[in-house]
């Protein structure tokens, strides 16, 4: 009865359970010639750049997959593959512009970047010149992103332990509202936040701490946000089983739900401080900028190293050009350094299942 | 050491929903007391609600007395932590910590308390392990992760966590539905040594569980979904599968149920 139903649906082709199929290495060949038609394609019409060569290639690419999945598989297989065609291509579309930018940033940066560079600071340098470095802002975003990670940890790790673990009713709701409304301020709002605030009410003087207030605002939404996701993920069950031990709340917070979430909070707040330390708009508003080295964050300009980009690209001339990229790229690799320390650690953490 | 419970008038309300209505019992120390019934009827509540376990789920609150020998559990000032030291808990699903190894597991109940004196520590892991029939297969990997281990391990390691901190009485919820027979076999012959030294209550879903292990049984119901379930009798367990007094019990029990 249901055998006599499939075989309708089914075109047999000797045995009804198989079909005939493209050879494995047909993607790969298609690739190729995907390309090779992609370039012609894009001379022909006079569109040579390689860009626009490899769209028509992606768009060939595409195409072809699903025209020969169906000429020789049939309908259900050629849809297989127009999805996989396409989950590739738009991984290369989002792949290439990341490449792109840290290649040029490292292509462009290594022409000044050396131990110099990281050992002075701008004090006394012609600007036009080649020489001088990014001491002073290295030091700058160090000690901003610190006191404001200093500033918003604490409270964005409480607050996510109190929306998690004992938020009820409005107050719960209300925080949980701010913080989405926080997690959207722009910088440049944070900044001038504190600028009338600290600045022009308080009286207080431009100083490195004054940024990292600003930053912490824009911090402590990220922290509560992924805190909050990690802390969910942590199973009842677990706080139960610690609860019926006669372990009271907080010692169960603190020795069972915040040990088994610390990878993913850990992963969160370097995030937090991956976004912070790239923030131009507070440092420009707050801190000033300064071209020699400030030690201490609590007086005077400092600058930063978002700020110390901005500003040698605004002198405009090749010297401070390199300047520039260089400081770019010690500020990815502060960023990535930051990223993997944060995995080391969630991986270091992370629950163990092993025998 | 193991004590008498004395349920009565036990109401307990998830929200404005009621989850079980007027229970009144007494389970014996140093016995064994099963709870079986369909699904919803509120024997896990009911378990729940002997260590305040029940109000930890939100909405949860319940009306009625609870006595542990003289004590009742519910009477002003009666801290629920201490309670849940005194009535331990294993849970449906083994539920080790999983930043811990096998060691600290056990200890947890005495470290996390803050409680302990190290020297005494280790005895206290070796005798609770060999009180849950583990010790031999894990003796020698005592500092490996407990989430390492077979299910059944993991559910002797929970209920050696749990006689770890001595309570008197210890409420199984479903201990065994999550096991192998072979698994299920080792933790029933582990339920007869423990009732030398505890009270123990045992929900469970298999009905020759229940005949194999308990001394007496329990049998909920409810009248139909929404509604509050209720305690249709509790009698020694070989009565209530040979000749139980209510006819619902013996409906259940023989599968002409529904």
């Amino acid at each position: 009865m249901s055998n006599a139903v499939v075989d309708k649906n089914v075109p047999r082709h000797g045995s009804s359970l198989q079909q005939p199929r493209l050879p494995g290495w047909a993607p790969y060949a298609l690739i190729v010639v995907s390309l090779a038609l992609g370039a012609g394609l894009g001379t022909a019409l006079g569109m040579g750049n390689p860009f626009q060569m490899g769209l028509f290639a992606a768009l060939v690419f595409i195409i072809a997959s699903y025209a020969l999945g169906a000429v020789v598989e049939g309908g259900r297989q050629a849809r297989n593959r127009l999805a996989t065609s396409l989950v590739w291509v738009c991984f290369l579309l989002a792949v290439v512009p990341l490449l792109s930018l840290i290649w040029e940033t490292v292509d462009r940066g290594r022409t000044v970047l050396d131990g110099y560079f990281l050992a002075h600071s701008m004090e006394g340098v012609q600007t036009i010149l080649p020489g001088g470095g990014a001491y002073h802002a290295v030091i700058g975003t160090l000690e901003q992103v610190g006191l404001a990670a200093l500033i918003a940890v604490p409270i964005g790790l409480l607050t996510a332990i109190y929306l998690v673990e004992y938020g009820r009713g409005r107050l719960a709701k209300a925080v949980t509202f701010f913080v989405d409304v926080m997690t959207g301020i722009p910088s440049i709002v944070a900044g001038l936040f504190i600028l009338s605030f600290w600045i022009i009410i308080l009286g207080f003087s431009y100083s490195g701490f004054a940024g990292a207030m600003a930053l912490a605002i824009l911090m402590m939404p990220i922290v509560v946000r992924s805190t909050e996701e990690m802390l969910k993920l942590v199973p009842d069950e677990l706080r139960e089983a610690s609860l019926a031990l006669g372990v009271p709340k907080w010692r169960t917070i603190l020795k069972v739900v915040l040990p088994t979430a610390i990878g993913g909070i850990t992963t969160g707040v370097m995030l937090a401080v991956a976004r912070i330390a790239g923030e131009s708009a507070p440092i420009v508003l707050l801190v000033f900028g300064a071209t020699g080295i400030n030690n201490n964050p609590f007086e005077g300009a400092q600058s930063s190293l978002p700020y110390y980009i901005y500003e040698q690209w605004q002198l405009g001339n090749e010297a401070s050009f390199n300047r520039a990229w260089a400081a770019a790229l010690v500020l990815i690799a502060f960023v990535m350094i930051l990223n993997l320390v944060a995995r080391g650690i969630a991986r270091w953490k992370a629950p163990k299942s092993g025998r | 050491m193991a004590k008498r419970i004395d349920v009565s008038g036990l109401t307990a309300y998830y929200g404005s929903h009621k989850a079980i209505e007027d229970i009144s019992m007494t389970v014996e120390p140093r016995s064994v007391t099963a709870f079986i019934g369909p699904s919803g009827c509120g024997k896990s509540t009911f378990l729940r609600t002997l260590n305040r376990m029940h109000e930890v789920t939100s909405g949860g609150r319940v009306e009625g007395k609870v006595m542990l020998d003289d004590e009742n559990l519910y009477g002003s000032g009666v801290d629920p932590v201490s309670v849940r030291r005194t009535v331990g808990m294993v849970f449906q699903r083994p539920n080790p910590f999983p930043t811990m190894s096998i060691f600290e597991n056990v200890a947890a109940g005495l470290k996390l308390n803050g409680s302990y004196k190290k020297s005494e520590l280790e005895g206290v892991v070796e005798k609770s392990l060999k009180g849950a029939n583990l010790w031999n297969e894990v003796k020698d990997r005592l500092n490996k992760p407990g989430a390492g281990l077979s299910g059944g391990q993991q559910q002797r390691l929970c209920i050696a966590r749990a006689i770890a901190v001595e309570p008197d009485v210890l409420l199984m919820d479903e201990p065994c539905s999550a096991l192998d027979p072979i698994s299920t076999l080792a933790i029933e012959d582990l339920i007869g040594e423990l009732k030398e030294r505890f009270t123990i209550v045992i929900v469970t879903h298999n009905m020759q569980q229940a005949a194999r292990v308990s001394d007496r049984t329990a049998f909920f119901n409810l009248a139909g979904v929404g509604q509050p379930g209720k305690l249709i009798e509790i009698d020694e367990t070989e009565r209530i599968f040979s000749n139980p007094s209510v006819q619902a019990t013996e409906d259940y029990i023989s599968g002409r149920f529904g």
